[in-house]
């Protein structure tokens, strides 16, 4: 059994009570450790930034060209606090609640208590930097309501919350930069971690224009190195995403939990061919306004398909508001996973629109109608324009079409109360780990998580660990470990360029995303999942016998770098299907056919399945090990979730 | 069912940033209209890499137009024929069939080509470096609320804080200013509140660091504004400007370095 180390005592004092019995690392003593952040999100340049202000040696890392391009920062609707700002009843309290509800109750209920007291801590931190957030004319702050929740607790920056939270944590960044406490590694990119004496001691990286393979030592490791939605080739992540650095260390001993667990957005621009690289998301801020909908009957959907009749043709007692009809109390503001599920079901029972059928309308006439058309594009002006820019198509006056997208992977890198993973001194931060948002995550909190752990936990918890440690001394870059993994790693480099068969890496990449997408996407099965099984296993031989991969290691070379990427997506989409199997109940965006309600609602087994999954890698070609961590909850009562 | 083109395409070719680099002509056949430019490049890519050649570098990552990585000079503009996007929003619906399409990296002495399209913009981070910040560490921060920012004021200081960093505007430029991208920054804190205690100071580093880089000079044809994908106005440069001289003139003995 996996201790979480949650502290004792009542669930509102935990975390003032751990952060006093933590041992401090004396000022003087800071300087002496040096701290490895990998990413630059949200959570690595939050975390390096205060990190280095407490004094810490900090090295950063990033595959893209400046810490200012992570994905973080293509975030669009907002982040949540509990701030009850707007005298709706909002609470810390009901925040945790809100969350754990959210996710299904699959989360650690230690873990979203803090998350949500410290979500007002974050508001002042990013005001204080500058952070734009939008304003009401009186010059407080304004908020917006989004998905599960009945208050309105959401700041943000028109439809660029995470551009704008991260150019905060980037000016952070910099100014420790400057200041010559961090020292940032651009277009680098981790390939492996190094451990001495079972703790985690440095970390091997790829200098990606020059090849260099280096050794950088440090008395801990941060993983901040985002999700796994790239897994299904098709999503909404950037085209660099990816999970070779959790991959690699998951190799190295760090569990990885709940894998399975992938969250479906309900509001992407729907697919429009095979040359398709990426999807992109159309905030969920949109569902405050828009309104779900397709035709009632298949016949006036195919009509709709062929062109033969509009949107604005089809009357309004021809249209079914699915998600209002259905939800009454939630109506278009249940959260991701229910929307998805509701707009596949539509879709599959051939009431889909646009040329394909597999879409369903997002509808802005009646805001328009009642806000004005300039209010409605000071709120989504951006969004419209970006729909606009892709689709050809202006949704002032026609409805937005719209699909689920993969966009966010709950399952992560195995973490305790303190972020650190099995493996001593390795942490995993932000999208990266598993901890907050159980089988489901709220709209608005993905920011909320990455900063709280950057800005207001690891700070504490990475100290306590640093402190005990006791060993001021500079890691031995001489240990054998170093060397020894260095040449793994140059070893496996070599393996890839050597591969010179007939498929491109996307090709497998594609079929991978396919399976993923067929098999483990919205609606699985045991038979299914099966069968997927099979596929990756013969994917994964025909990675390393057909593909092919070209020049040489010394170069910018985006054929190697995929194919890295890709061999490791390959070996974690053969994880999501076990733990998938495993586990036979539907909660938050994992929906097992066999396990729904009357309604078709997800259907959870509390009495087998109330446990973290964390899956240990025991070698290649051998079938991972199960680890469950038993889910506690005290403070909620476990229930089936409505949003009626 | 959406219409397909063929193209010709003149790709700068550069093996490294010590090489010297040429146009290389490229066909791209049976392009549908309805795929994005780099998606286009994607399959010519994925045609070279069947054939065994090394297919064309180019920085891209998001692919909607927020995280500021890709670039690309197209027929001579950056970020292409179409105002207010970057590449990776251009569609091939902007194209026709039969057309001849240039591509080039960005061209800048501070921005040194490292391979076909791919440019080193480091410079850029360094210029942030150089002040790009507020002073506050993180922690002890007072309750957003106490901090009262007109709506005007907090709109004005948002449109400056969209800039994504592409470097667009020294692209633009014929004397490879960056300036529309430093005076962004410059403007959004001098505008706020909570950058009132070190504008000067800040005014005064970043531009010393832009200088630093072998940026050019501002001389007002207003390029940048116009290829701007983010729209960021010239009035940004007019408020740096302000800011720089008012430290250079009247602060001097204010600034304690």
């Amino acid at each position: 059994m996996l201790d979480s180390k949650v502290p004792a005592g009542p669930l509102a004092e935990k975390w003032s009570k751990h952060k006093f019995e933590m041992k401090l690392v004396n000022p003087a003593n800071k300087r002496k450790f040096t701290i490895i952040v990998v990413g630059t999100g949200l959570a690595g340049a939050s975390a390096a930034a205060s990190l280095a202000e407490l004094g810490y040696n900090v090295k950063t890392f990033c595959y893209q060209d400046s810490p200012r391009r992570a994905h973080s920062i293509a975030a669009q609707g907002g982040i949540n606090a509990a701030k009850d700002y707007q005298n709706d009843g909002d609470s810390v309290f009901r925040l945790f609640y809100d969350t754990i509800k959210g996710g299904d109750y699959r989360a650690r209920e230690a873990n979203v208590y803090r998350l949500a007291e410290v979500s007002t801590n974050i508001i002042d931190q990013c005001v204080a930097q500058g952070v734009p957030f939008a304003r009401e004319y009186g010059g407080l702050l304004d908020n917006r309501s989004f998905g599960g929740a009945q208050v309105s607790r959401t700041f943000y920056a028109r439809g660029q919350t995470g551009q704008q939270l991260l150019l905060g944590a980037y000016s952070a960044l910099n100014r420790q930069i400057q200041k010559g406490k961090v020292q940032s590694y651009t277009r680098h990119e981790m390939l492996d971690l190094v451990k001495v004496d079972g703790q985690a001691r440095g970390i091997i990286t790829r200098d990606m224009v020059t090849g260099k393979i280096e050794a950088h030592e440090g008395h801990a490791v941060l993983l901040c190195t985002g999700g796994y939605g790239n897994v299904f080739f098709l999503s909404t992540n950037a085209m660099g995403c990816n999970i070779t650095a959790a991959w690699r260390a998951h190799k190295r001993g760090a569990f990885f939990a709940n894998p399975c667990y992938t969250q479906i957005h309900p509001t992407c621009i729907p697919v429009t061919g095979d040359h398709q690289s990426k999807l992109t998301l159309m905030s969920e801020s949109l569902r405050n306004d828009g309104r779900v909908w397709v035709p009632k009957t298949t016949e006036l959907a195919a009509k709709l398909r062929k062109g033969e009749l509009k949107a604005a043709d089809i009357k309004e007692d021809d249209r079914d508001y699915f998600l209002e009809r259905k939800y009454p109390s939630f109506g278009n503001l249940v959260p991701r996973d229910v929307a998805s599920r509701n707009a596949k079901e539509a879709v599959d029972d051939g009431r889909g629109v646009g040329k394909s059928g597999v879409a369903v309308f997002l509808d802005f006439a009646d805001a328009i109608q009642r806000l004005g058309e300039d209010t409605v594009r000071a709120k989504y002006g951006n969004l419209f324009d970006m729909y606009y820019q892709i689709t050809d198509e202006n949704p002032y006056k026609q409805p937005m079409r719209i699909y689920p997208a993969v966009h966010y992977t709950m399952g992560g890198v195995w973490v305790d109360y303190n972020l650190m993973t099995t493996v001593p001194g390795l942490y995993a931060l932000g999208e990266c780990n598993f901890s907050d948002h159980g089988a489901n995550r709220l709209g608005a909190s993905a920011l909320m998580q990455g900063l709280s752990d950057g800005y207001f936990v690891i700070p504490y918890t990475v100290g306590d660990y640093l402190a005990k440690l006791g060993n001021f001394n500079p890691v031995d870059k001489n240990h054998p470990a170093f060397e020894q993994t260095r040449q793994e790693v140059e070893q496996k480099i070599n393996a890839l360029l050597a591969l010179k068969g007939e498929k491109t890496v996307d090709d497998i990449h594609k079929e991978l995303g396919h399976i993923m997408w067929e098999y483990c996407g919205m609606a699985r099965t045991a038979e299914g999942l099966t069968k997927a099984k099979g596929l990756i296993q013969e994917l994964k031989k025909e990675f390393w016998s057909n593909v092919k991969v070209l020049g040489e290691n010394e170069e910018l070379n985006m054929s190697l770098e995929k194919a890295g990427r890709v061999a490791d997506f390959i070996e974690l989409g053969e994880l999501m299907v076990d733990d998938a199997l495993n586990r036979r109940e539907s909660c938050g965006g994992h929906f097992r056919l066999e396990s729904q309600t009357e309604e078709g609602e997800a259907l959870r087994i509390d009495e087998e399945f109330t446990y973290v999954s964390a899956w240990e890698y025991t070698g290649d070609d051998q079938p991972e090990v199960l680890h469950k961590e038993e889910l506690v909850f005290e403070n909620v009562k476990l229930t089936q979730r409505s949003y009626k | 069912m959406s219409a397909h083109m063929n193209l010709t395409l003149k790709v700068w070719r550069q093996k490294n940033d010590k090489s010297k680099g040429q146009f290389v002509t490229i066909q791209a056949n049976d392009i549908a209209d309805d795929m994005s430019f780099l998606e286009m490049l994607d399959i010519v890519n994925d045609d070279l890499t069947r054939k065994g050649e090394d297919p064309i570098y180019f920085d891209h990552d998001c692919r909607e137009g927020i995280c500021g990585m890709c670039s690309l000079v197209i027929n001579g503009r950056p970020h292409g024929p179409k105002y207010g996007i970057t590449t990776c929003q251009l569609h091939m619906r902007s194209f026709h069939d039969g057309q001849t399409i240039v591509i080039e990296p960005w061209r800048a002495a501070a921005f040194p080509v490292l391979k076909d399209l791919a440019v080193d913009r480091t410079s850029f981070d360094r210029i942030q470096q150089a002040g790009g910040y507020v002073n506050v560490n993180t922690g002890g921060a007072q309750d957003a609320n106490n901090i009262l920012i007109p709506k005007r004021i907090a709109d004005e200081a948002f449109e400056s804080a969209t800039c994504i960093g592409c470097g667009a505007c020294v692209a633009a430029c014929k004397n490879a200013s960056a300036m529309l991208f430093v005076s962004a920054k410059i403007s959004q804190f001098a505008l706020l509140p909570q950058g009132q205690t070190e504008r000067y100071e800040r005014a005064q580093a970043m531009v010393d660091q832009m200088d630093a880089e072998g940026f050019g000079n501002c001389t007002n044809t207003g390029a940048c504004e116009a290829e701007c994908p983010k729209g960021i106005k010239l009035t940004n440069i007019a408020r740096m400007n302000r800011e720089y001289l008012t430290a250079k003139f009247f602060r001097e003995e204010d600034i304690h370095n």
